[in-house]
């Protein structure tokens, strides 16, 4: 029953926030609009997506998204310095094949976004079957170290959170 | 322009220097790096974070100066919600266009990258 | 000390907006001009937001998530029209 009338329980959380903050104030009717827009969105939508995005640990995605947040402001940095400092004949620009153990789409389309958005990385493709992401990297001298740093550094933890 | 007291004025000003630099840092990747796969990433990243710090600086402006608002944050989240579908849509596009290049390494075990699958 | 920074901050988005469009006449293929045009949405809601400040009003904020929102759709079609000769499938 509860599932019926609350299929999404964390979208239904963003729309309510995302309404009061178009709105932009925080009054007693535009919370209580909010959550009516939060109920009514995913019921009318729940046929589009029947399976819920399972999130094992909510906790954990919270300390995962900080992480990501610093690693992307250290990014942003060390690749402004490759553009600005570099010539583009000392750039190593190099494919990296990562072997998935991921499963579950939610996560590898979590990783894609982290790789894309972290240091000198842009995923590009990912193979037929699933199991393989294609990464590109602007400048690196070991494509095997790339990989094994975000194995370790995020799919591990992604692993953590989603399976 | 309403005047503020000091703090709250230098890390507005920061906050858009910063912004300011990495927008700019974002296109001259765009212009300057050489091939089509590495000029994706400037734009994805740099410019992303630039227009972020722009809309926390206005936010923090906000609040110094009157009431305060906090609708910056939304755009700020569907920006970097975007950055990574565009630029993973792009380099399909790129892909598609070159059409496997030589050192491009194939896919594990028999199987075809997306973009070139059949299905 | 705000002025000289927004004036900075400007300058630096203008200045980038104009490569951009430089990338977008010159650029070899396709992903380059889709590339170049998604760079000058994200300078541009980068300008509106610079003048909202500039000016103080709140206003400018609407537009800049319309251009947010359509930035991205317009983007993501064009990408999908070069892959698939088909928008909606």
């Amino acid at each position: 029953m509860l599932s019926r009338l609350l299929p999404h329980p964390m979208l239904t959380a963003i729309l309510a926030i995302a309404w009061c903050l178009l709105v932009n104030e925080i009054k007693l009717g535009t919370v209580v609009f909010g959550v009516m827009l939060g109920l009514l969105i995913p019921i009318a939508t729940a046929a589009y997506w029947p399976d819920r995005p399972p999130v094992a640990k909510p906790v954990k995605l919270v300390g995962y998204l900080v992480m990501v947040m610093w690693d992307i402001l250290v990014a942003n940095v060390v690749v402004a310095m490759i553009v600005l400092f570099k010539s583009n004949k000392n750039m190593r620009p190099a494919w990296v094949v990562i072997p998935l153990e991921l499963r579950t789409p939610e996560a590898i389309t979590m990783l894609a976004g982290t790789i894309t958005l972290t240091p000198g990385t842009v995923s590009a493709d990912v193979s037929e079957d699933g199991k393989a992401l294609l990464v590109h990297a602007l400048d690196a001298e070991n494509p095997d170290e790339v990989r094994d740093d975000i194995k370790q550094r995020y799919e591990r933890r992604l692993k953590e959170i989603f399976e | 322009m309403s005047d503020l007291p000091l703090i709250p004025e230098i890390i507005i000003s920061a906050l858009l220097i910063v912004g300011g630099f990495f927008t700019l840092v974002g296109s001259i990747g765009l212009i300057k790096l050489d091939n089509c796969m590495s000029r994706l990433h400037a734009p994805t990243k740099a410019s992303t974070l630039g227009v972020g710090s722009l809309l926390m600086a206005a936010m923090i402006y906000s609040f110094a100066s009157e009431t305060g608002s906090l609708h910056e944050v939304l755009v700020m989240a569907f920006l970097f919600v975007t950055a990574p579908i565009t630029g993973h849509l792009i380099a399909k596009v790129n892909l598609h266009r070159l059409h496997q290049t030589k050192d491009m390494p194939p896919a594990p075990s028999d199987h075809v990258w997306g973009t070139y699958s059949e299905k | 000390m705000i002025l000289i920074a927004l004036n900075i901050a400007f300058a630096a988005v203008s200045i980038s907006q104009l490569l951009a469009m430089l990338r977008l006449l010159k650029g070899p293929n396709t992903g380059d001009r889709i590339l170049a045009l998604d760079t000058m949405v994200v300078n541009a809601i980068a300008l509106i937001i610079l003048l909202g400040i500039r000016l103080g009003t709140d206003i400018y904020f609407e537009s800049a998530m319309i251009f947010a929102m359509l930035g991205f759709v317009s983007t993501v079609a064009i990408a999908r029209f070069v892959l698939r000769g088909d928008i909606i499938e």
